[in-house]
């Protein structure tokens, strides 16, 4: 079955940090999709010439006839501005998808689950957050979320909240170029040793996604390897140098 | 298994000293062009590198966009699996570093 270029509506937006927006898609024909896939987007000028990028769908597979991207505004960027700054609800966007065999997760496949996330690369595992929410099977789950500063932690308030259920989700951030006044938390980019201490509660059967800047993951990978995760029980999604 | 951990790390180590490290993704990032190509989301299926015969999944192929053209390269050996050049009035495929794929119907 190919996969078809179809229309979503925006029906709603939502800024989740000073440079980075949601955007809810109203889909009639839109089959579902699995936490972990993303589609492709397209923009078509009045001349013909189009661009397309790739969202990871941020929203769980529970929503039906919709589907919600988050898109960081990349200054110079040909996609992200125009979606910043010109979409807005009742416009309609070309997209195509879901997308992705690889990098998804389900609440059937179980966990524990070590999500790792650098910047946007949070969007597809808060995907899978959302999706094990909504399962109500409590799979022991930590998030290790390294963002740039404070402000700029992407869904920050829903992941406390999620954080505060008690049913076993857990998250580590790590502020790496500044910090607020009293911030006792991490302040260096993801290494090994965070890593390890995000898997030691998790235990050896641990599934873990990775996603975010190539430089990032290839230092994730590399890292749970050594630590002795099997090699096929870690998933990474690599979008390429930070910013693009 | 370690020496299959070994291997990996290896491998990461001598990508590390590739310059254009930070630009590869994961062939995942590129199915929906696949998919044009393959008639399939193939990102979660199986195929055999031509030249160290390893199966993959095409999800996890490294793939480097920033070229003219895009390039597809194995996960274990780094080599050329797949290459595809577009122009403005054809689409060049090629696949010889790909034994096979496997697409589930």
């Amino acid at each position: 079955m190919a996969i078809d270029w179809q229309l979503g509506t925006v029906t709603s937006t939502r800024d989740e940090t000073p440079t980075v927006r949601s955007f809810t898609l109203a889909l009639p024909t839109w089959s579902g999709h699995r936490a972990g896939q993303h589609v492709d987007l397209r923009l078509t000028a009045e001349d013909g010439y189009s661009v397309e990028r790739s969202y990871s769908i941020a929203s769980e597979p529970e929503r039906s006839g919709e589907l919600d991207i988050t898109v960081e505004r990349i200054e110079g960027g040909e996609v992200s501005p125009f979606l910043h700054e010109i979409v807005v609800p009742g416009d309609r966007l070309e997209l195509r998808g879901p997308i992705g065999g690889y990098f998804v997760w389900e609440a059937a496949l179980g966990g524990p689950l070590l999500l790792i996330a650098g910047g946007s690369g949070v969007v597809p595992l808060m995907a899978m957050a959302r999706h094990r929410a909504r399962s109500g099977m409590s799979i022991p789950t930590r998030l290790l979320f390294s963002s740039r500063t404070f402000d700029e932690i992407i869904y920050r308030e829903e992941l406390d909240r999620l954080a505060a259920t008690g049913d076993g989700f857990g998250v580590t951030h790590t502020l790496t170029r500044q910090q607020p006044d009293g911030w006792t938390g991490l302040t260096r980019r993801i290494d090994e040793a965070m890593l390890a201490d995000a898997l030691e509660p998790l235990g050896s059967a641990t599934r873990a996604y990775a996603c975010g800047p190539t430089a990032l993951v290839e230092v994730v990978a590399n890292g749970l390897v050594r630590l002795g995760l099997p090699p096929d029980r870690i998933r990474t999604e690599r979008f390429g140098p930070t910013g693009t | 298994m370690d020496e299959q951990a070994t291997t990996l790390a290896e491998r990461v180590a001598e990508m590390r000293d590739d310059p254009a490290l930070d630009l590869v993704l994961d062939a995942n990032a590129l199915g929906g062009m696949l998919a044009g190509l393959f008639g399939d989301d193939v990102t979660g299926s199986p195929g055999q590198c031509a030249h160290c015969h390893t199966v993959s999944m095409v999800g996890t192929m490294r793939a480097y966009t920033r070229g003219p053209g895009m390039v597809v390269r194995c996960p274990a050996c780094a080599q050329v699996v797949l290459r595809v050049v577009q122009t403005p009035t054809a689409t060049y495929v090629d696949a010889s570093g790909v034994s096979w794929i496997r697409i589930a119907r």
